[in-house]
């Protein structure tokens, strides 16, 4: 069930429109962060816009300073030449400006329909109409090509389909303006071209949208024109037919790329006797979590783990570091027999693991940056040894220069930083403790290639300087780049270890293919979705 | 692409499927426990399964039917009211109090309503705007309203006011000679239009948003704060009225009275299938929630032998049983 699409040339060429949206000068700060300063944006009727900018360069604050989320210290927003200034959501919405978050920032305890109506469904006799609310909701779905129940309850869906909702409920509102932050993050390709359908049909409309996303080429093959940030300030604004993904990745991260694609991997000399392993596992399993894995890790080497989301790459990591434990299976550190019963056992035998779900298990977002590195050295020392404030500070002081987090404001809450700095503050907390092991799961999804490029170039030296990395992530260009080793995980178990010697995506991929009946080709663009960003 | 195609079957497979949907899982689990006592009660005792005995539970616990509601309010909203225990005690020394001094009772019962919807509206804008958390925020109620209880007078003050004596005693006969106090009547009106509310108006599908995720209740543009403040004003007018209920019911005002029946009603809450994180559970789980504890009672009254301390027992019992399936149920469905 396809809506027929306009695909016809954007209404650009058509002389100049007035924006319907015009902000001038809009600076928000933060504690510690001056988050926005003086950028301007404005909305064209009929033309998608999309703002770029690395993580932290401000678009999200530049969004919420729109939809009234946040109060703007300085600059206007005028919505169809008047000025406005947004108290809160309500304001924004009731001026026909409709949003969709990067999460999903709906009600799962209510149904679809309610969902996609609440706070302006049809009434009659003083009470909601349930019967028009579902059928309005209906045709909304349908409009979208979208069968899904609207009576049922919307934690019965998967979250793709949530997405797609919060988009339908934003579309309902008779929106002018619509603000599609990170929507494709949860969704596979299939419903990302469902989507750039509806965003076209909602454009031929006459709808101004604004887009947010992380893939380069979706936001090539969907947008008319594009402002970048980059740290709070407005670099400039394009339209997108001048620009290649080249330029616009220069612009976003200010300085040439050159850091990409140059991380040197010293091959491990062949004829070098075998050193003696850091780590050895025989038959780690976890029921219900991972079958029985052998596995050696050495100083000084990047062993990549890859595989489809829920393959056991994070069940893995999470056994070596004894965040879960093992029903069976030896563990060796430096030939001594040990037993990892938790995070504490393996953080005393030099091992440390940077969690996948950082927001959750990761960073403590009340507390400052230098608070959140020194956490793990504190716990490894024990509570009754303070460290010492000087040897604190000259610690964070040095990670914050070394791994160039911005702020560079020891003081700056975690809760203001972007993704990509969270990501290097909770690095830095585990190098302060000097691990033998590292291990890092998925350090660097939903960050920028900016920053991607620096943690990818930091574990590179961590190894060449003998550290022993584990290094996991969905994309498979980046497991290759980084890795002396490749171990590839499959239904929960693993499948292959190979030398990364020669040995490309194509052939990962037919690793993981390989037994399998027929993974669809849906699944496998899902396992790299990431790869035109590094490219670039 | 198969998963964007859900929940679109015909009719004759859902029949034929058919599970009730997930909400209502828990008040069925009420519903069967309470048939259930009733059948076991029959069996055991004779007498038990008369109407009048079903018909008891409603008269005897209004003034608790009534509390529940207001609770379930807050409750769905992810939040606690602690006061209301100490608000039917406020109530009945009010109206006692005023009684005596020569009030007419109807501006008598304004006056205590009154005074319990803004008790409550206060606790609210407190909650809200300070960011207090409702524990200590009612916490406080609690203790403010039981001690306004003691500035009134330090003793019993009896009601002897017609109009009271009346109500208290009147009756409606329902076919079957089974006799029905107003006070009931009042409390059933009351969960019939806090259910209309809570799922017919936007008020009430706001108080299931905020329940479910505040924070996008309020990215959705809901009125949050109006939400939020305005269930504690309902749990204190309820609580008011629950006193009103309760003074006829004793027919004396007096500061001692109801002391921890804000846990009698957090209990029925929470037995009528309300999860405490918010969000989940519908009026009627209270009022069955309520009845289940009534019938307790009245299985240890019908036996003679037990200890009435057995009441505090299975209540325990059955609460724990209660939370434990809630977790039970909210981690399968994640």
């Amino acid at each position: 069930m396809q809506t027929t699409v306009e695909t016809g040339p954007s209404p650009t060429g058509v002389g100049q429109p007035t924006p319907v949206v015009q902000m001038t000068g809009i600076s928000i700060g933060f504690p510690g962060v001056k988050a926005l300063d003086g950028v301007d944006l404005r909305l064209l009727p009929g033309e998608i816009h999309a703002v770029m900018g690395e993580n932290g360069a401000g678009k999200s604050t530049l969004i919420k300073a729109l939809t009234g989320v946040y109060s703007i210290d300085a600059g206007t927003i005028t919505v169809d030449g008047t000025p406005h200034s947004f108290s809160g959501p309500f304001a924004s919405q009731a001026a026909g400006i409709s949003t969709v978050y990067q999460e999903v920032n709906l009600c799962t305890n209510l149904t679809v329909a309610e969902n996609m109506m609440l706070g302006r469904e049809p009434h009659r006799l003083g009470r909601i109409d349930t019967r028009r609310m579902n059928q309005r909701a209906r045709e909304v779905l349908d409009r979208l090509g979208l069968d899904i129940d609207a009576r049922s309850q919307l934690d019965e869906h998967p979250i793709a389909i949530q997405q797609l909702v919060a988009i339908a409920r934003a579309v309902d509102i008779d929106a002018r303006v619509l603000i599609l932050d990170e929507p494709t993050s949860s969704l596979d390709a299939d419903e990302v071209s469902r989507l750039f359908d509806v965003m076209r049909t909602l454009r031929a409309d006459g709808v101004a949208i604004l887009f947010v996303s992380h893939f380069l080429d979706q936001v090539f093959e969907i947008s008319d024109r594009m402002t970048v940030l980059r740290n709070g300030r407005l670099v400039a604004e394009h339209l997108t037919a001048d620009m290649t993904q080249l330029s616009l990745v220069q612009e976003m991260i200010g300085r040439e790329l050159e850091v990409l694609d140059r991380i040197d991997r010293t091959p491990a000399d062949p004829a070098a006797p075998e050193p003696a392993p850091l780590m050895t596992v025989l038959g780690l399993g976890r029921k219900g979590s991972l079958e029985a894995t052998d596995l050696t890790l050495h100083d000084g080497e990047v062993v990549g783990v890859a595989g489809l989301l829920g393959s056991g790459r994070t069940e893995l990591a999470r056994l070596l570091y004894g965040a879960d434990s093992a029903d069976t299976g030896e563990v060796e550190v430096r030939s001594r027999r040990v037993r990892l019963k938790g995070p504490r056992a393996a953080i005393e035998h030099g091992i440390a693991f940077s969690s996948e779900d950082r927001r959750a298990e990761g960073i403590i977002g009340e507390l400052s940056i230098a608070d959140n590195m020194i956490l793990a050295m504190q716990a490894s020392r024990g509570w009754m040894r303070p460290v010492p404030q000087r040897t604190k500070d000259a610690l964070v002081a040095k990670y914050i220069e070394a791994l160039d987090i911005r702020p560079a404001d020891p003081q700056a809450m975690m809760r203001n930083l972007s993704g990509g700095n969270q990501q290097k503050v909770l690095l830095a907390r585990w190098l302060i403790t000097e691990p033998e092991l590292l291990i890092l799961d998925e350090p660097t999804r939903g960050i920028d290639i900016g920053a991607k490029a620096q943690i990818q170039q930091l574990v590179a030296e961590l190894a060449r300087d003998g550290m022993s990395v584990v290094f996991i992530s969905a994309e498979l260009e980046e497991v290759l780049r980084l890795s002396d080793r490749v171990v590839v995980m499959r239904d929960r178990r693993k499948i292959a270890e190979r030398d990364n010697v020669d040995l490309d995506v194509a052939d990962v991929l037919q690793i993981i293919a390989g037994e399998a009946s027929s993974p669809g080709p849906a699944d496998a663009a899902g396992a790299v979705p990431h790869q035109e960003a590094s490219r670039a | 692409m198969s998963a964007v195609t859900v929940g679109s079957t015909s009719w004759v497979d859902r029949v034929k499927g058919y599970s009730p949907p997930q909400r209502f899982v828990p008040v069925i689990a009420t519903f069967v426990l309470f048939v259930s006592m009733f059948g076991v009660g029959s069996i055991r005792y004779e007498g038990f399964a008369s109407p009048q005995v079903l018909v008891n539970l409603l008269v005897d616990n209004a003034f608790l039917i009534v509390l529940a509601v207001g609770m379930t309010f807050v409750i769905l909203t992810g939040g606690i009211d602690l006061s209301v225990g100490s608000v039917v005690a406020l109530s009945t020394m009010i109206a006692a109090a005023t009684l005596r001094a020569g009030w007419p009772p109807v501006l008598s019962m304004v006056t205590v309503l009154a005074v319990g919807t803004l008790l409550g509206l206060l606790m609210g804008l407190v909650i809200h705007y300070f960011q207090i958390q409702p524990f200590i925020a009612t916490l406080a109620g609690m203790f403010l309203a039981r001690g306004l209880c003691y500035l009134i007078s330090v003793e019993s003050i009896p009601i002897r006011d017609d109009l009271f004596g009346s109500l208290s005693s009147a009756t409606i006969t329902l076919p079957g000679d089974v006799y029905l106090t107003y006070t009931a009547v009042i409390a059933l009106v009351v969960v019939g239009v806090a259910a209309w509310v809570l799922h017919m108006t936007r008020f009430g599908r706001t108080v299931y948003a905020v329940g479910g995720s505040e924070a996008s209740a309020l990215l959705m543009g809901l009125r949050v704060a109006r939400v939020k403040v305005g269930v504690y004003a309902i749990s204190g007018f309820c609580s008011a009225l629950a006193g009103l209920l309760f003074s006829l019911y004793m027919l004396s005002g007096y500061s001692l009275h109801a002391v921890g029946m804000e846990l009698d009603a957090i209990a029925a809450v929470v037995i009528g299938g309300t999860l405490l994180t918010g969000g989940r559970g519908l009026v009627v789980g209270s009022l069955l929630g309520v009845l289940v504890l009534g019938a307790i009672q009245t299985f240890i009254s019908f036996d003679g032998t037990l200890s009435s301390w057995w009441t505090k027992i299975s209540i325990g019992v059955l609460l724990l049983v209660f939370v434990v399936m809630q977790r039970f149920f909210s981690r399968r469905q994640s």
